[in-house]
């Protein structure tokens, strides 16, 4: 089979690691990449035209997100936002940073490498209130203060969300003062974001992840926020991040968030019902399969997550991808090597299922077709791996 | 066939690699991932991954990356922080290809349908007239890996496949020019993988056990001196043991670490006849009792004309034998691999561990 041929078989089930690009995005940014490739931050007539193109991206974004344009601070991408939200607090408030178990390595490594707080997650993958409540007030206990608080609006290997409301009252009557940080990374395409943005003081958001370019970030830092920049420069972004403004990318992202948004209602309840098809032709042909967030939990429609006892994860995604079937298992490192899950073990998944995780995770391209390969890819790969399984 | 070559990102694997896609057959690479920790030895790194990666890409063929460093840890750091531990001199690289580059790789090459794993070691695999599979040395005698792929069986054997065994490491590294790739000049890895250059075995082992100060006795009991580390005293070592100057050289004769003692002496005394070896791996049956065998007992060394004397059979490696040297040699730290080979010092026949 040609190269070709293989791309037009294969059914895509990564959208969390990266969704295709959206066609509107692409097209809204050609021009900035060919003809109109100004900075925006010079004096001229042409630099103006540019600079006229990233405010009106800027408007969008806010208007989407219900902030204002002076809150939206474009980055290079969510781990950026994340690292700028935690550190930033951190370096310029002093105090502790606290985060759930269950975080993306973006903010879990910036809170550890600060010596901040952990906090226990519950079966569903979500922060524990009481014990996040806990923390706070032992933290203040010891006469410090809390910098910052850093949830997950959605996890992005699991697929669990977070009630951000509840969370953002726990912290304001434990921690005032503290900045509330949400990574909403995964809730870009399932959510309504101004949800989550009205409740907290920092957000992180990432382009590619709803239709975006690679490279783009961004980050709403609340009015009266502040932060220390992670990145000094030329002073763009309001001083809040500098570097050439990246105008292609930022149109893009713009009406990649756009068309998300437009969009979202309709996808969320057609993908739901591919994701509710998907999971239900695998689970009921085969034993020992267990969806990995209990059913009384909220999950996006986008993640399906199952961990299947007697297979190894990467063996399966061996037989899937022979198969044309592109999913994932959990965090890959930096070697390519699937590392063990650190949300599966604080969600306390039974090590025998934690071994066979498998994220079939579900976008705006996904089809039928697509799910029925899926269900027969991997009802067949497992049962291979079972009838061959080493004794 | 379908053939799983396992891709270190050094120029043997490499080699290994194209020669396999040279010869028609449908190739996979793949990189273990083993060692999760520090390590500036380059072996296991993420700049090996890479080389590997992009040789894999030259030649055309997928690349994978398997994460075993759970067995790792338990198949190999674990048993060899105790070896050291109870003062025995393990050989951790015989014991990962035991376990995790004939065991772990080879069943998971053959659930995921593979029709052959294949290394960059420097070993032939033969197959006699007999129709038992053999490992032969190398071409390239100076090179040979024979030794530490003494222990495959039947099964293994006929599974495996050693690519570059019939080539010299000259030509190996001429192919891997010719075709362009990027290990080509690479230099050999040397050392064990998880141990840092700059900390070296007492950094490592430090961090991991507590070290004992062990008395230095000559062999009437007399103290000479004294060592930091017992647990870092090999049997028929003679440097760092911070003996006094001036006297006949000192050998390390007796490494006790219960009671915190090492005896020295001359190296004469250091000679023994036989050999003692647990952990009995045959190629394929143990040869007749009486019959002259080679015996080497380490990776570069050579191998002495010897006697089986004894074979204790047992079920998977609980075997035991003994051998007779012709000539006394210097003994054999007890952890470390023996290996048989048949008369002519080719087809190995089985090896273990020194007791």
């Amino acid at each position: 089979m040609s190269e070709d041929q293989v791309r037009a078989t294969l059914a895509y089930f990564d959208h969390a690691a990266t969704a295709p690009m959206r066609r509107e995005a692409i097209e809204a940014m050609r021009p900035y990449l060919d003809e109109q490739f100004a900075n925006p931050s010079g004096s001229h007539r042409f630099s103006r035209a540019a600079r006229q193109v990233v405010d009106e991206a800027r408007d969008d974004v806010a208007d989407v997100l219900g902030c204002t344009p002076g809150e939206v601070v474009f980055t290079s991408g969510g781990t950026e936002a994340d690292n700028a939200a935690v550190f930033g607090a951190v370096r310029r408030h002093g105090g502790v940073a606290v985060c759930s178990a269950a975080e993306h390595h973006a903010v879990l490594h910036c809170v550890e490498h600060l010596g901040g707080e952990v906090v226990d997650v519950d079966r569903c993958g979500v922060i524990d209130l009481d014990k996040l409540r806990a923390t706070l007030s032992a933290i203040t206990a010891h006469n410090e203060r809390t910098a910052l608080v850093s949830v997950m609006a959605v996890n992005n290997e699991v697929g669990s969300v977070t009630p951000m409301r509840d969370v953002a009252r726990a912290v304001r009557a434990s921690a005032p003062g503290s900045i509330l940080h949400s990574d909403a990374v995964q809730a870009a395409c399932w959510l309504d974001l101004r949800d989550i943005v009205l409740v907290t003081d920092v957000v992180s958001f990432s382009a590619h992840k709803f239709g975006g370019p690679k490279g783009m970030g961004i980050m709403v830092q609340k009015a009266g926020i502040t932060l220390e920049p992670l990145i000094m420069g030329g002073g763009q972004e309001r001083d809040r991040r500098s570097g050439t403004t990246n105008v292609a990318g930022i149109v893009a992202t713009a009406a990649a968030l756009r068309a998300t948004v437009t969009h979202r209602a309709t996808e969320t309840t057609r993908v739901a019902s591919l994701k509710k098809s998907l999971v239900q032709g695998i689970t009921s042909q085969l034993t020992d399969v267990i969806e990995t967030v209990p059913s009384s939990c909220t999950v996006v429609p986008g993640i399906a997550h199952l961990c299947i006892a007697g297979v190894e994860s990467e063996a399966l995604l061996f037989l899937l991808d022979e198969a044309n079937v592109c999913a994932s298992a959990a965090s890959a490192c930096a070697s390519g090597a699937m590392e063990p899950s650190h949300v599966l073990r604080a969600m306390g998944v039974e090590p025998r299922f934690a071994k066979g995780a498998l994220r079939l995770s579900l976008g705006h391209t996904t089809t039928q077709e697509d799910v029925d390969r899926a269900i027969e890819v991997v009802v067949a790969s497992v049962q291979r791996l079972r009838a061959h399984r080493p004794q | 066939m379908k053939v799983l070559v396992a891709m270190s990102g050094g120029v043997d694997s490499s080699v290994a690699a194209a020669e396999l896609r040279r010869e028609g057959h449908e190739v996979v690479g793949v990189t273990m991932r083993l060692w999760g920790g520090e390590s500036d030895t380059g072996c296991c790194s993420v700049s090996d991954v890479d080389d590997a990666r992009r040789v894999a890409q030259q030649l055309r063929i997928d690349h994978l990356v398997f994460n075993f460093s759970e067995e790792f840890n338990d198949a190999v750091v674990a048993p060899y922080v105790d070896a050291h531990r109870h003062g025995t001199t393990p050989n951790p690289c015989i014991e990962c290809n035991r376990h995790l580059k004939f065991d772990r790789l080879s069943q998971r090459a053959r659930l995921l349908g593979f029709d052959a794993v294949a290394t960059g070691h420097h070993a032939r695999i033969e197959r006699q007239p007999s129709g038992v599979w053999r490992v032969a040395r190398g071409a390239d005698t100076a090179k040979d890996q024979s030794y530490v792929v003494h222990m495959l069986d039947q099964r293994e054997l006929a599974y495996t496949l050693f690519p570059v065994g019939h080539l010299t490491k000259a030509q190996v590294r001429e192919r891997a020019e010719e075709l362009g790739l990027r290990t080509a000049a690479k230099p050999d890895s040397q050392d064990v993988c998880f141990i840092s250059k700059t900390g070296g075995r007492e950094t490592f082992l430090g961090h991991r056990i507590p070290f004992r100060r062990a008395r230095v006795l000559d062999e009437s009991g007399n103290e000479l001196g004294a060592v930091d580390a017992v647990e870092l005293v090999t049997i028929g070592q003679r440097r760092g043991l911070r003996l006094p100057g001036g006297s006949p050289k000192q050998f390390v004769l007796e490494v006790d670490v219960e009671r915190g003692t090492v005896v020295v002496g001359d190296e004469a005394r250091l000679a023994r006849e036989e050999i003692r070896v647990g952990a009995a791996m045959w190629s394929h049956e143990p040869p007749p009792l009486g019959s002259t065998v080679m015996v080497q007992t380490s990776a570069h060394g050579a191998a002495h004309a010897a006697v089986l004397e004894e074979v204790v059979s047992g079920a998977s490696s609980h075997g035991s034998f003994i051998v007779r040297l012709r000539e006394p040699q210097r003994r054999t730290a007890p952890g470390q691999s023996v290996v048989l080979y048949d008369i002519d010092n080719r087809l190995v026949l089985g090896g273990g561990i020194a007791s």
